[in-house]
């Protein structure tokens, strides 16, 4: 399959360069949501914060931010590029592009391509492809097993040891749901302080699942995917950590069941961090009505008790950071019948924006930097991201209209994909701009590549 | 009927359903006449989608259409270019260019009618979506039940079986509760959806102590597969347990009926001798069923298009 | 088979079918209706039932081997009172029996898919005798030619006459009643109302004249 590139011709890299070191002016910003101040951005790094002089900015570009709210660059702990494989439904492009249009300065590129990210040579073809896009930072996850089967441990050492630098392995998509394997994994990665992100999943308790088992599965006669299928392996991988003191991480956390025993992992001093994908702090098992596949996600939608567990427990820092599970898909594997469609929704363009719509109030724009940039930079070892936006650090931040409300349209998306569940649905909050390391990569709400 | 697709018994409101069991009354005094033909439909054309084997279901609807003049296209699944790949939507573009008035389309998946209804013009009459529902199955049922009681409000049902899996199940619910009778499900706790508490219904593990007090019993079919899933250890358990024989028989009331939608397994959820029983009305469910299809095609597709 | 009715306060609105309700093709307008006048009333027409119950024997020659089948819903009742008031003259029973129109109507398209009604033979059915079929008002012809239709399909009549009410012209079939009880010219844009006790507790056949809200004047056809 063939793929359009289009990398910087010399002469746009020498501009670019030149660019960055004359640098780019951002007047105006509320950093944080606080008061209005000028950030110099040059060399890749925050130059100056507050009154900036005119001497001081010479060269640089000025960007006029009156009323933008400056954050540090999102960091999405979970997301789906789809490439090597399934080029049809999302590349690492199109997917970095997509990123930084929703913020993003980094991501953690999911392993259940094809082949599977399980060895040294994958993950460094996942993070060149990142670097040549050069939109996002591209972190590639690594499998935990062979090929995602769940019986044998992938050389994980060696992807650690790679270019790619892997510290986080998940088999996302499935269960590592041996007991013992799981058990191995988690005392492996100590080595190298890596971490194992968990799909939580017990497969034979959700076998045939089609979505949350309860009162609308029972009357719409899909069968279901029972909560505890997800504690139970929570319960048990949160002891297992404990136990042989290794971090753990949880992927996509969809129940009040699950938040509660993250709670008593946390206060027994256990090392788990977890997080939660946009669409299960908004969206309900009442969209499965009408059989509209975009809708269908493993883990599926849950019920508004659920749901508000969920909000409650990002709020209290139960659940560390906001994570998009962005699983782009081609039109043929969503325009059928629910039973054949494949699970998963786009993310990265909405997620800040859904955030901002639904807990703004509660969490605040400190509360939305901390979870969807400090904390999940800290959990996937990303020094150079989530920092404070102040003097020397690294330019990775993004700008947004706090005021600005748009409505979703699946056509407009950067993704090559178009399965998002909110077209149609009007969101506050709009990303202006984003910039990698003082690089912008996306100016005027448009990619800058 | 103001309805445009039949997706689900639900969609039915009071009105809606009496209307189809008044016309098909007048429809069933044809079955009598020499000449069985109506010129109601004429021009139309009904297609059947059957994505699952069904002769008994497919054979009923394309009388019904017949009946009324309807052309009827046959389309099953086997041979043809689903089986070779084509999706639900490129079929659908299909017959909306063969200029399919109605599509009856029974599939194994639940909600293939809901997604087929967006994607053609004409109606959509669910025959069978998966495990969801069977709603012209639920009228023919309570057609039945009407001619052999005279009404239907107030009657007592037992539904007995697999009610997990049933699509006939929940259309009988939806139904006979918005006709105003009154149901109790019967069945181990493993076949039993989660969420049944929100269902209009009564539930029970004990048929014995049920079976006095209702006037109509519905057996449902239960599948050897679920025995290999663990439902149930074994049919001997599930038939001494929840199986309709002669000695449950006569512990029903005098006047009760035994339904059952068929196919049966015989010997497992229903004994021969009540299958063969005058108390069961399984045969006439099945004469049933072509008079109460022809009333849903002529309500749905006898108006403006 | 009630027209719909829109109120605007206190003037009753009905949308005007082109036929006075049997069959409603043609464009619809919204109009107004002026309550008209009664043109047969009680005592007058059970007069005409019994002149048309003396017509169908004279023209017989004593009502043998004939049925009356009424075509729901006010042909029903006018079966049934001619049947009696046969029975009263000569002691003749005549067989009775309904028969419904409705699927097999011309014009299913145009509006929704209406209830349909009983039909209801005679034990001995119908071939071999003649048929009168009964309707209050015969207006296009088209529930006539309906009904023959119907019949075709029930058996083989030797002969089928009709008998109506109220025959108010503008005929769009080749279609004509052997038994009228009244003749009236009528304009389109009228309509004619027959009510029975039967049905609306009242016996009466009026006139309404019927003017369209846009000043157009007359619905068309």
């Amino acid at each position: 399959m063939t793929k359009a590139r289009h990398p910087l011709s010399n002469e746009e890299r020498a501009e670019r360069r030149t660019q960055v070191s004359k640098g780019y002016l951002l007047k105006g910003v509320r950093i944080l949501g606080g008061p209005a101040a000028d950030l110099l951005l040059r060399d890749g790094i925050i130059a100056a914060v507050g009154r900036i002089g005119a001497a001081t900015a010479k060269g640089a570009e000025v960007i006029d931010a009156d009323g933008l709210v400056a954050l540090p660059g999102l960091v999405d702990l979970h997301t789906h590029l789809r490439e090597p494989g399934r080029e049809d439904a999302e590349t690492v492009e199109s997917g970095s592009r997509a990123a930084a249009l929703g913020g993003y300065t980094a991501v953690c590129a999911m392993a259940n391509t094809s082949p599977v990210a399980d060895t040294a040579g994958v993950v460094e073809q996942v993070w060149r492809l990142g670097r040549e896009a050069g939109l996002v930072d591209v972190q590639p996850v690594g499998a935990v097993t062979v090929g995602l089967g769940g019986e044998r441990l992938a050389e994980l050492g060696a992807m650690a040891e790679s270019a790619a630098g892997v510290r986080m392995f998940s088999d996302d998509g499935h269960c590592v749901h041996d007991p013992r394997l799981m058990r191995r994994a988690l005392e492996y990665v100590k080595a190298f302080d890596g971490v194992i992100a968990q799909h939580a999943e017990e497969p034979r308790l959700t076998q045939g699942a089609q979505m949350h088992e309860g009162v609308v599965s029972a009357e719409l006669g899909l069968p279901g995917w029972p909560a505890v299928a997800e504690e139970a392996i929570i319960a048990r991988d949160v002891l297992l950590a404990g136990h042989v003191g290794a971090r753990l991480h949880v992927c996509h956390v969809s129940t009040a069941g699950s938040v509660e025993i993250l709670r008593l992992a946390k206060r027994r001093g256990i090392r788990v961090t977890a997080e939660v994908t946009p669409h299960h702090l908004l969206l309900t098992h009442e969209r499965a009505r009408g059989y509209d596949p975009v809708f269908k996600v493993n883990p599926p939608l849950r019920t508004q008790a659920d749901v508000d567990a969920l909000r409650e427990a990002l709020v209290d820092g139960t659940i560390d950071a906001v994570a998009t599970d962005h699983a782009p898909h081609a039109l043929q594997d969503k325009e059928c019948e629910w039973a054949y469609a494949k699970p998963g929704m786009l993310g990265l363009e909405t997620a800040l924006s859904i955030v901002v719509t639904t807990m703004l109030d509660s969490l605040g724009w400190d509360g939305i930097a901390e979870r969807m940039s400090r904390t999940p930079a800290r959990i996937a070892g990303l020094a150079g991201h989530g920092q404070d936006l102040v003097k020397g650090a690294p330019a990775n931040l993004t700008l947004v209209d706090p005021q600005a409300r748009w409505t979703v349209d699946p056509a407009q998306l950067a993704s090559r994909s178009r399965n998002t569940p909110y077209a149609g649905m009007e969101l506050t909050g709009r990303v202006i701009a984003t910039f990698l390391r003082g690089v912008p990569t996306v100016l005027d709400g448009k990619a800058t590549r | 009927m103001k309805i445009k697709h039949l997706l689900s018994a639900a969609d039915l409101s009071r009105e809606d359903a009496l209307a189809v069991l008044d016309t098909a009354t007048e429809m069933a005094a044809m079955a009598g006449r020499e000449v069985k033909k109506l010129p109601t439909l004429r021009g139309r054309t009904v297609v059947n989608l059957f994505y699952e084997d069904s002769t008994r279901t497919r054979i009923s609807f394309e009388a019904a259409a017949k009946r009324l003049s309807a052309d009827v296209i046959n389309f099953s699944a086997k041979g043809s270019s689903v089986s070779k790949g084509e999706s639900l939507k490129d079929t659908a573009l299909t017959l909306q260019a063969m200029g399919a008035d109605a599509v009856v389309v029974r599939h194994p998946a639940a909600g293939a009618p809901h997604r087929l209804a967006g994607w053609v013009n004409g109606s959509v009459l669910n025959a069978g979506d998966g495990t969801h529902e069977h709603p012209t199955q639920a009228l023919l049922d309570a057609y039945t039940m009407r001619s052999r009681y005279g009404r239907i409000e107030g009657l007592k049902v037992a539904i007995v079986g697999d009610v997990l899996h049933s699509r006939v199940a929940r259309s009988n619910v939806y139904l006979l509760n918005t006709l105003g009778a009154h149901v109790t499900l019967v069945a181990p706790p493993t076949l039993l959806p989660v969420g049944v508490e929100a269902w209009p219904a009564d539930v029970s593990y004990d048929l014995d102590a049920v079976l006095p007090g209702v006037d109509v019993v519905m057996m449902l079919r239960v599948q050897r597969e679920r025995m290999t899933d663990s439902f149930f250890p074994s049919e001997r358990e599930y038939s001494r347990r929840y199986g309709l024989d002669l000695d449950r028989l006569r512990g029903l009331p005098s006047h009760a009926i035994v339904m059952h939608p068929g196919p049966m397994n015989r010997g497992v959820e229903i004994s021969p001798e009540v299958a063969d029983s005058t108390r069961s009305t399984i045969v006439e469910q099945v004469a049933n069923g072509v008079s109460v299809r022809m009333a849903v095609l002529y309500l749905l597709l006898g108006g403006a298009p | 088979m009630a027209r719909p009715q829109v109120d605007h306060g206190g003037v009753r609105v009905e949308r005007q079918p082109a036929d006075g309700g049997k069959a409603d093709e043609g464009r619809v307008v919204e109009g107004k209706t002026v309550e008209g006048k009664v043109i047969i009333d009680g005592p007058n027409l059970a007069r005409i039932v019994d002149r048309m119950a003396h017509q169908i024997l004279e023209k017989t020659s004593g009502a043998r081997d004939t049925v009356l089948l009424g075509i729901p819903t006010r042909g029903v009742p006018l079966a049934r009172r001619l049947a009696d008031r046969i029975r009263a003259f000569e002691k003749v029973s005549v067989p009775l029996g309904t028969l419904d129109i409705t699927l097999y109507r011309d014009d299913l398209r145009l509006r929704g898919a209406r209830a349909v009604g009983r039909t209801d033979l005679p034990t001995a059915g119908i071939d071999g005798t003649r048929v009168i079929l009964v309707d209050d008002v015969l207006f296009s012809g088209r529930t006539i030619r309906a009904a023959l239709n119907a019949i075709a399909d029930l058996g083989r009549p030797r002969q089928v006459q009709l008998a109506v009410l109220v025959d108010r012209g503008h005929r769009e079939l080749p279609i004509r009643a052997d038994y009228v009880g009244k003749n009236l010219p009528t304009a389109l844009s009228e309509n004619v109302r027959v009510r029975l006790v039967e049905i609306d507790g009242i016996d009466e056949v009026r006139i309404e004249a019927w003017r369209s809200l846009d000043g157009t004047g007359k619905g068309d056809r």
